[in-house]
């Protein structure tokens, strides 16, 4: 399997409780996935699922209590701090919410030149660099100079997907990247994510809670229910006639923006519990 | 070396915004000129007086101000201003280096403990505890009988005896930061630790720091001249405590010599005390939110006026509603007088009806509702409009009367089910509380009725839940037991705030079903405001489409989906991901870039 980007084997990741001897609590319970280049694998699960979890493992965010996420041959969860920070320009992220995850004291400019800079870029190629970064996300030229709380919540998530991409990526994880926007700007938050990995082959590992995102972006699609994934395989598949049980119920409790639609659903959700 | 200077560069610019404010406070800027002025004064004193602080001129003693001494001269003929001048290098010189010694071992173990947390920030709360359970003058009295009166040591000491302020200021502040979301990318940028602490975790620490360093300078000040005044420091060097300890020994004599020590000691503190005050409003005054949306209040008013003429208002199309708003105007106070933000809503939800209110962020819908339940902010203006609730216009009801229509006629369900029920009290406590208070129940029927409301809304174990404090339950129970609580006394409009929005889907079904049932089975009309069409779909009977402010269209829910009129509900519908061919561009590149999103 060398043409997988990342190879999650068995992964298992705890969290110590308060207190003198109490079990640490299992976030993930032996995981295993697969996700090809330029691919986008959707998570999708409810809160305390775990995907959130998955997802900070792969970027070093969470600890690795046992198994192996292999990227690109090499495995992450064995590497020191300082081989870790030498992955930044293959493995970035894309967090959910864009008021705390740009820091608000730092302008545009700063936020983006920051990854850059680390690897050593000059300045004038940063500067360079920035230029492109901003045109790529369709922001405006003149962008670089002001804060982040002169941007709207999508112009921040653009800031966002702008840094990550600064080092050229293989993977980029985005943790619930349009949660917390607005229906309209999700729409061309999701284009720009889609444009983006056609023009760079860049692969995406994209959580979210919302099966009809994941859907919409992903090739394949893997579902978490308290810390394992029950199901995984084709986008089209697990998310329009899913085998998992906890699938179905996640499906059928989805809404359906279509008022004749969502009342037969409702009545075979009803079914379905009964 | 260009890293190095990035990152001052950085710090310089983030600065910027704090010292504009700062300067720009005029109390702030007064007491730091002063300060400033002080400072240069001591430093430059052999240029101000021609006279020696310790040399007396015993002709001189007691001498009262004149052109020779401009303050006066003490009991042994020493002048004044000269003391003052010299006096201040020692007085505020001390309290500088324990204010130094304090800022930088207190921040530094702060940081350490706050950063990296584990073992070292269990032994520096220990530390820190142990060092302020010490009382400060018997601290410094047993250094001093210990090792003898070395100003410089009792000072040093003083810093290590206040340090524990800035651990604990600094740490908090940390430990707040390292879970922000910029310290995780910036970790997954390759960021070094050194790098992170330095260019994003500081900045976050910077402006409280400055505003404890000013009050412990008060405090370093006070216990340093408190000393002395004590008589307990070398009398032999001027210092302004050691003028009032002298001053004191001639009250009788020359009362003035206890006014100019204690003149400057009162300047200097007050000095340090508005300077940290100004910048903690510098700080807190962050600048409201810009952006185009802003109107003058003429020209909301022009707006509203042009609405107004537009003909049928809802009354005449909806002639039995429970819940009417026409024309209602909301605004805000900004810079540039008054920032509307609704503008001439007009909304009618008839009996057993639900209406949901929807729109994008922004757009005055949850604005309306607050109106309608009478909890906008303070500062909120109604600027037009009325909201008639079962027949009663709102506005012309006494303050009891208004009161009153919440719980009996309106209740309110809002979208965090957490911070929405006290964390003090049971939810039983919670729940009965009402029902006693507005239908006058007695405890034990309050009881049963509650268990029985929570038995309704599909709580396992009722007994349980009614004795549970809220942190206790899941958010889906919460919310559940605040729909209990909104029911409970039998309203006849429900107003509902996103109330799905924090839950998980399969919560949310289960929770629309409710609701749904709950409205049948009492007739109740509800609003309900929602950023989700799937929601809208599920539940509601009529739709009122909100973008800016304004509704752009109403009307039954099967048309709107279907048949969406106005260009926004089109675009809104457009934006469903539902029917969408997968992996296919959503919005047409054709279309402008509506407030560039």
């Amino acid at each position: 399997m060398s043409e997988n980007l990342l190879e999650i084997n068995d992964l298992v990741t705890e969290f110590p409780m308060r207190g003198w001897g109490k079990a640490p609590f299992r976030a993930l319970q032996g995981i295993n996935l697969q996700l090809a280049k330029g691919e986008t694998l959707g998570l999708v699960g409810e809160s305390g699922s775990g995907k959130t979890t998955l997802g900070r493992a792969v970027l070093g965010l969470a600890p690795v209590t046992e198994g192996s996420i292999i990227f690109e041959g090499r495995n992450l969860a064995t590497m020191t701090r300082q081989q870790r920070r030498q992955m930044s320009d293959q493995l970035q992220v894309v967090f959910q919410d864009p008021y705390t995850s740009l820091n608000p004291a730092m302008s545009i400019e700063e936020i983006l030149a920051e990854p850059l800079r680390v690897r050593g870029t000059s300045r004038a190629d940063a500067n360079t660099r920035i230029a492109q970064l901003l045109d790529r996300v369709q922001l405006p030229a003149d962008s670089g100079q002001r804060l982040p709380r002169e941007f709207s919540g999508g112009q921040r998530q653009r800031v966002a997907i702008a840094r990550a991409l600064a080092l050229n990526p293989r993977l980029i994880v985005c943790d619930e990247p349009v949660s917390a926007l607005d229906l309209s700007t999700q729409a061309r938050i999701l284009d720009l994510f889609l444009e983006l990995q056609e023009d760079t082959g860049v692969a995406y590992l994209f959580i979210s809670h919302d099966l009809e995102v994941v859907r919409h972006i992903s090739h394949r699609v893997a579902v978490m229910y308290r810390g394992e994934i029950v199901e995984c395989g084709d986008a089209a598949q697990v998310t329009k006639n899913p085998e998992h049980p906890y699938t179905r119920r996640l499906l059928m409790a989805s809404p359906v923006p279509n008022p004749a639609e969502q009342k037969k659903r409702r009545e075979e959700r009803k079914a379905l519990s009964l | 070396m260009s890293t190095i200077s990035l990152t001052k560069a950085s710090a310089t610019m983030a600065r910027r915004g704090t010292w504009h404010r700062l300067l720009h406070a005029p109390l702030a800027l007064t007491a730091l000129i002063l300060l400033f002025l002080i400072v240069l004064a001591t430093l430059a004193a052999p240029l101000l007086t021609p006279y020696d602080p310790n040399v007396g001129i015993l002709a001189d003693a007691l001498a009262t101000p004149g052109p020779n001494h401009w303050l006066g001269a003490d009991s042994a003929g020493r002048d004044i201003f000269a003391r003052l001048l010299f006096g201040g290098r020692v007085t505020l010189g001390a309290a500088a280096l324990a204010l130094t010694v304090a800022t930088v071992v207190g921040v530094l173990t702060g940081l350490f403990a706050g950063f990296y947390g584990k073992w070292f920030d269990v032994f520096s709360e220990w530390t820190t505890s142990l060092v302020m359970a010490l009382p400060t003058i018997m601290l410094l009295l047993a250094v001093r009988a210990a090792v003898g009166n070395i100003l410089w040591i009792s000072m040093v000491v003083l810093g290590l005896h206040l340090a524990p302020g800035f651990h604990r200021l600094t740490r908090t502040i940390v430990v707040g930061v390292r879970h922000e979301l910029y310290v995780d990318a910036a970790r997954v940028s390759g960021l070094s630790d050194v790098r992170i602490v330095l260019r994003h975790v500081l900045a976050a620490v910077r402006a409280p720091i400055i505003i404890n360093a000013a009050l412990t300078a008060v405090v370093a000040i006070g216990v340093q001249s408190g000393l002395e005044f004590l008589g307990l420091a070398n009398t032999q060097i001027a210092s302004w405590g050691t003028m009032l300890n002298e001053a004191m020994v001639n009250l009788y004599v020359a009362p003035a010599l206890m006014l100019w020590p204690g003149i400057a000691l009162g300047i200097v503190n007050v000095a340090l005390i508005l300077f940290g005050n100004g910048l903690r409003d510098a700080l807190e005054d962050r600048p409201a939110a810009q952006g185009g949306k802003k109107r003058t209040t003429a020209a909301a008013l022009a707006a509203a006026a042009a609405q107004d003429s537009e003909g049928e208002r809802v009354s005449a199309l909806v002639p039995d509603a429970v819940l009417r708003v026409e024309g209602l105007r909301i605004g805000y106070p900004s810079a540039d007088g008054i920032s509307t933000v609704v503008h001439g809503v007009d909304l009618a939800v008839r009996p057993g009806e639900v209406l949901g209110l929807v729109g994008e962020s922004g757009s005055g819908k949850t604005q309306t509702a607050w109106s309608v339940l009478d909890l906008l902010p303070r500062e909120a203006m109604i600027l037009g409009g009325s909201i008639t609730i079962d027949g009663q216009d709102r506005a012309k009801l006494p303050a009891g009367r208004r009161r009153a229509l919440l719980g009996n006629t309106l209740a309110y369900i809002p979208q965090e089910p957490m911070s929405n029920l006290d964390p003090s009290f049971t939810v039983g406590q919670q729940l009965t509380l009402p029902l006693r208070h507005t239908m006058g129940m007695s405890r034990g029927e309050a009881k049963a009725k509650a268990l029985a409301l929570l038995e309704r809304v599909g709580i396992a174990d009722p007994e349980r839940t009614f004795n549970s404090y809220p942190h206790q339950i899941s958010g889906g129970m919460a919310q559940r037991v605040l729909i209990a609580g909104a029911v409970s006394c039998e309203p006849k409009v429900l107003v509902a705030d996103e109330p799905t929005t924090a839950l998980d889907v399969t919560v949310q079904a289960e929770v629309l079903d409710l609701l749904r049932s709950l409205q049948q089975e009492r007739g109740m009309a509800i609003l309900l405001v929602t950023h989700n069409f799937g929601v809208v779909a599920d539940i509601c009977d009529r739709v009122a489409v909100m973008q800016h402010g304004r509704i752009v269209e109403t009307g039954d829910v099967a048309e709107i989906f279907a048949a969406p009129q106005h260009p926004y509900t089109r675009m809104l519908l457009g934006s469903l991901l539902h029917e969408r061919e997968p992996r296919t561009r959503l919005v047409d590149s054709e279309q402008p870039l509506e407030a560039s999103v």
